[in-house]
């Protein structure tokens, strides 16, 4: 077999293996609550009876190997199962399903993350390799005081600055995304307006940053070195010797920068009240709603492994020594 | 004008005057270069030699127009060809870098862009120049690949740097510096990372085919053998500053200054061979391997005798660190014993008690990883002494000073650091920690091969003294035979894990050879001009 | 730059440690000076928050959403409390959670890392393959969901967010460990017959230190900041306990109103990351002795 089909293949099978992982630390987390979920939430005062009808109706009195496999193969077909919020009075026009609540939401927050990558990411590539072409400069400098600044600021500092001068003062946008689902596309864009440029400024400091340093090293190489003292022009050197070994760091930036935007869409959403999987995780964290949790979690959580494995797969493709093998 | 003075061979093409270069580092600018003159003639090639921070390499790219980055020409001026190289804008340098200059660096490995073939990259700068179409350039590469006798000259193009190995990739590099016939090419340290067997037949490559263009190099090294087959004039530089000049038959036959006298000076060292009776070490039939796999050792018997210098030499795979692996316990031998004063030493580091660790000890190649950067020259030699023989406070500072006497270091290094102590005075703290034990054999791993000439030598020798005075059996691994001719009594070659010979220093340096042992022999470079001309046409016969 | 050189500078006279801590502090660049003085103001604040702050915590003191005035500079909050006395408590509590959670982090993933680098056996391998499944998952996201499952509370929090954390902290110290323990000293300690506990106490920590003491600055300020997230989003510090995550949370709504009573707290978390950031960078620069052109 070739090498990088090998590489590559042994690389989706770790990533398999991390997702299936990380599926039972998010499943088993669930049982490993003290005295039992029903305790905890019906209280210590519960009556066997009640905690016994509760797990009954929720289907938590069956082995825990069994649920597991049933939630995971669910999950895999997009079945989350059924959510606790409506489980009080336990009858079934009240119960509700978990993927009918996450699907319109996931929508929502892949809408916001779209749109802050398509502007945040080739501007941030764009300003790092600046910075790293004419390093030392005053622009580098005043580039890496204000990124340090802008990754040391929590979100939420960023997000209501930007409310306070654009909502507030000048009155562009509204304070607060509220959409739903009859909200029109362009409608949707404008909305998303803050939450996307709060989210674009937190991560262009991470990437450009990420940019430069790899622009850096790779410019130190000796073989760029040789490239300039066979007289080409920055232009060739750039284009010809730096950018075909760049692939896998620009890949690796950009995915731990996408994965790290699937994070910080969690804040930014609550301080905009934009409804996305982000605030959802967190109503469902606050009600101990943990099929709506657990659910968010493990998509958040793939959407991450996905992310670093397609970086990983890129980096792999385009080594030539695993591309041209001995 | 230009023109005309073009092809006469024998007028001016470098004229360097009153050069000098600074780095900057600490926040300061510190001088590299302190102001040298240098004079290069068409077709003539100009050897560059020094020990490490002479600024030989910063002086052959300044001969380019070319500044490491973090470095700046402060003053003088570098002609190349009637004109004036210093201040001149980058588009200008640009159109004379790879057509009328070229560089040849000294990793090859590195210098090469690992994601293009080497035929895209040895006809870049003909075709970037336009100086050639891309078929005539190929077509020119693969008579230049022949000329260098690379392997498969049509089609080794078409592979990838890591394809091809250390030896070739240099030849390739030296193709690239030639595919646009360039007045001059810069050198810079090209066969320093091969193994002497390579080495022998890349200088050649690229002696043959400078010649062949009449072209003008500068050839910088640190190796006095190898600069004496390559150029016509020798320049030697110390701390910036030019020390001697002089054609290469006279700098040889007879230098004037004392500084050029000594890097002479290990070639003169020679102990006298002693044969030794008592065997304190012996290692019978080892097998050695990593992963189980590949045997890095295969069936390798060696016996140290007490009080001795016992030279293990081999390049690079042929197995000599890992045998010293396996005398330490570090990777216990597959197959096979090892004896110690007769007896059979555990295999295993752990199952070793703590007076036969005392016995053994080891020095590294490179004291800079050896020394802890965090502990006192006190703390460095006092801890075997605490350790093994169980001194204490008084007793331990005063044998702590006697081992500095001993390694001829001062008692006033004691409180300092490894990075206060240069190269040599590290590895003479190396030497020291291993005395602090009392050792009765001790492994030196390349202990030389790191520093400069002549504080080789003065390690060589003190290590000398220290034998004659403590009786203590030296494992010396090397890969060099001045150094091997120098100190041993006996000499091991090794050659891919296996042993080739053992004998007597007397034995093993004169004929009759095995086979490997006269081709290790023969490829090791000679202070003497004419010597790889000899050494071709011998091997040509 | 040559071997003579830094000869020539390695043996520069000897000063006592004193001595070359003032130099050093006084070669810091500004923003290094500016982080160390943040900081600086920062621990006093926290330290002397009783006798600093005009009022106590819980006090109220007025009227609700009370406007700035000489008693209170910063205004009252949503049930009348002085906000400066808040800010200033709040900053005792966020500070003191977050180094409590770094300091048990680094002592579990220090440790277990610095084993691992050392032993390098099946522990390591399990240690570490655990490590890296534990860290594919968002620490913000993970931490929110074992908060859900063990409920609310500072101790919940604290040992949450420490075991997160101490994966990434057993990387590194394994990382830097693993680089120190494959050198030719320690293999000479090994040669020599020294046990583990001197191996890693006298050859390793010693040179793995200054990367560590950054490395405990970056995790202060990542610790810090998600427990400010968490307070914000309602499940990290709960009431009435100050803290600046959840002041934030409380007095959101003022910003509609142009009022920008929320930004304080918030300013004040962003302040203090970035003076640590600011601190650590310099401090990076000054012990790697890596620079760019290099």
């Amino acid at each position: 077999m070739h090498p990088v089909v090998k590489t590559v293949l042994q690389r989706l099978g770790l990533g398999f293996l991390t997702l299936l992982a990380v599926s039972v630390i998010i499943f088993s987390s669930l049982e490993l609550m003290p005295g039992g979920f029903a305790q905890s939430i019906l209280g210590q005062g519960a009556t066997p009876e009640t905690v016994e009808a509760f797990n009954r109706s929720l289907g938590l009195d069956r082995p825990p190997v069994t649920r597991y496999f049933e939630w995971v193969t669910g999950a895999v077909q997009g079945d989350f199962g059924k959510s606790f919020a409506g489980a009080g009075g336990w009858r079934e026009e009240n119960i509700r399903y978990v993927s009918n609540i996450i699907g319109p939401r996931l929508y929502n927050t892949f809408f916001l993350a779209a749109m802050t990558a398509v502007i945040a990411v080739p501007l941030a590539l764009i300003l790092g390799l600046l910075a790293a072409l004419y390093r030392n400069s005053w622009f580098d400098r005043i580039v890496n005081a204000v990124t340090l600044t802008t990754i040391a600021s929590p979100e939420f500092f960023v997000a209501y600055i930007l409310v306070f001068f654009f909502a507030v003062k000048l009155r562009w946008f509204a304070p607060l995304s509220t959409i739903s689902d009859t909200t029109p596309f362009l409608q949707h864009m404008y909305k998303g307006a803050l939450p996307a440029l709060t989210l674009t400024l937190v991560i262009i400091a991470h990437m450009m940053r990420m940019t430069r340093a790899s622009i850096i090293s790779l410019l130190s190489s000796p073989y760029i070195e040789m490239a300039k003292l066979k007289g080409l022009t920055g232009r060739q050197v750039i284009l010809r010797h730096a950018l075909p070994n760049a692939w896998a760091p620009i890949a690796t930036v950009i995915a731990f920068n996408l994965a790290y935007l699937v994070v910080g869409v969690v804040v930014v959403e609550v301080v905009f009240t934009y409804p996305g999987i982000g605030q959802l995780m967190v109503d469902s964290v606050s009600s101990r709603d943990m099929p709506v949790a657990q659910a968010c979690a493990l998509i958040f959580a793939a959407t991450y492994i996905l992310l670093n494995l397609s970086a990983d797969i890129i980096a792999i493709v385009t080594n030539p020594r695993l591309l041209h093998p001995k | 004008m230009k023109s005309e003075t073009k092809r006469v061979k024998g007028s001016t093409l470098v004229e360097i005057k009153g050069l000098k270069i600074e780095g900057f580092s600490d926040d300061k600018w510190h001088p590299i270069i302190k102001g040298i003159d240098l004079h290069l003639k068409r077709g003539e090639v100009l050897g560059l030699i020094g020990e490490s921070g002479a600024g030989k390499s910063t002086l052959g790219l300044a001969a380019m127009g070319y500044c490491k980055p973090g470095c700046r020409i402060s003053a003088g001026s570098v002609s190349f060809d009637g004109r004036e190289l210093v201040g001149l804008p980058a588009e200008e340098l640009r159109t004379m870098w790879g057509s009328k200059i070229t560089y040849v660096a000294q990793s090859a490995a590195a210098s090469f862009n690992p994601a293009h073939k080497l035929m895209g990259q040895v006809t870049e700068s003909a075709t970037n120049h336009s100086i050639m179409s891309a078929p005539e350039a190929e077509a020119d590469a693969v008579d230049l690949f022949r000329r260098l006798q690379l392997p498969a000259p049509e089609t080794i193009g078409n592979r990838y740097p890591h394809q091809v190995s250390g030896g070739q990739l240099q030849r390739a590099m030296t193709a690239m510096a030639m595919s646009c016939r360039p007045d001059l090419i810069v050198f810079d340290e090209p066969t320093t990372a091969l193994d002497v067997t390579t080495q022998v037949e890349v200088l050649a490559s690229m002696r043959r085919i400078v010649e062949e263009f009449d072209t003008a190099a500068i050839y910088i090294t640190h190796d006095l053998a190898v600069v004496a087959q390559m150029a016509h004039r020798i320049m030697v530089l110390r701390y910036g500053n030019l020390v001697e000049e002089n054609n290469t038959r006279a700098m040889l036959k007879q230098p004037e200054k004392d500084y050029t006298k000594t890097l002479w000076a290990v070639r003169s060292l020679e102990k006298p061979e002693e044969k030794g009776t008592d065997i304190a070490l012996s290692i019978v039939n080892v097998d050695g391997s990593y992963s189980g796999v590949v045997k890095v050792l295969d069936n390798v018997t060696v016996r140290v005798p007490r009080g001795k210098t016992v030279a293990v030499v081999g390049e690079s795979g042929s197995g000599k660190s890992t045998l010293a692996r396996a005398i330490t316990g570090l990777l216990p031998p597959s197959k096979g014993r090892i004896e110690f004063n007769g007896k059979a030493l555990p295999a295993r580091l752990q199952d070793r008690d703590r007076d036969t660790l005392r016995r053994i000890q080891m020095i590294y190649q490179s004291a800079d990883t050896a020394l802890n950067p965090r502990q006192k020259v006190r703390d460095i030699i006092g801890r075997p002494l605490e350790f093994y023989l169980g001194l204490k406070g008084e007793a331990k500072e005063k044998k702590i000073e006697g081992l500095l006497d001993a390694i001829e270091l001062g008692s006033e290094f004691i409180d300092r650091y490894p990075n206060e102590l240069s190269g040599g005075q590290k590895q003479r703290v190396s030497i020291a920690r291993a005395l602090a034990a009392e050792p009765e054999l001790i492994i030196c791993d390349e202990v030389t091969s790191a520093l400069d000439q002549i504080v080789q030598e003065e390690i060589l020798k003190l290590l000398m003294k220290l034998q004659k005075d403590t009786n203590v059996s030296y494992l010396f691994i090397t890969h060099d035979i001045a150094t091997v001719r120098a100190i041993s009594d006996e000499i091991v070659v090794m050659h891919k894990g296996k042993v080739v010979q053992q004998g007597l220093k007397s034995e093993v340096l004169n004929p009759p050879y095995p086979p490997y042992t006269e081709l290790l022999l023969s490829s090791v470079p000679q202070m003497d001009p004419d010597w790889l001309t000899n050494l071709l046409k011998a091997r040509a016969a | 730059m040559s071997v003579e050189t830094q000869d020539i500078l390695s043996r520069r006279t000897k000063r006592t440690w004193t001595q070359s801590t003032v130099r050093l502090l006084k070669s810091a660049p500004f923003s290094a000076k500016f982080g160390m003085a943040v900081i600086a103001f920062y621990v006093f604040c926290a330290l002397f928050a009783p006798i600093i702050a005009p009022y106590s915590e819980s006090e109220i003191v007025g009227k609700a959403y009370g406007a700035p005035s000489w008693q209170n500079w910063f205004g009252l909050d949503q049930i009348g409390r002085d906000t400066l006395s808040r800010v200033i408590y709040g900053g005792r509590n966020t500070i003191g959670i977050a180094l409590i959670t770094v300091l048990i982090s680094f002592f579990i993933g220090g440790s277990l890392g610095i084993y691992a680098a050392v032993t390098r056996g099946w522990m390591d391998q399990i240690v570490s393959r655990l490590v890296d499944i534990l860290m594919s998952i968002p620490v913000l996201i993970f931490a929110l969901m074992l908060l859900a499952m063990a409920g609310k509370s500072v101790w919940n929090l604290i040992f949450i967010l420490a075991l997160l954390d101490s994966t990434r902290v057993f990387r590194l110290a394994r990382n830097t460990a693993l680089s120190v323990a494959v050198q030719d000293f320690v293999e000479a300690a090994r040669l020599r017959g020294e046990k583990m506990l001197w191996i890693v106490f006298r050859e390793i920590v010693p040179n793995i230190l200054p990367t560590l003491i950054a490395e405990f600055g970056l995790r202060f300020s990542f610790v810090f900041l998600t427990i400010a997230a968490l307070s914000f989003l309602g499940v990290g510090i709960q009431p009435p306990t100050a803290d600046w995550g959840s002041m934030v949370a409380e007095s959101k709504t003022l910003i509609t109103f142009g009022k920008i009573q929320p930004l304080i707290p918030a300013a004040a978390i962003a302040l203090l990351t970035v003076a640590v950031n600011f601190v650590v960078d310099w401090f990076l620069q000054k012990t790697s002795g890596l620079r760019d052109e290099k």
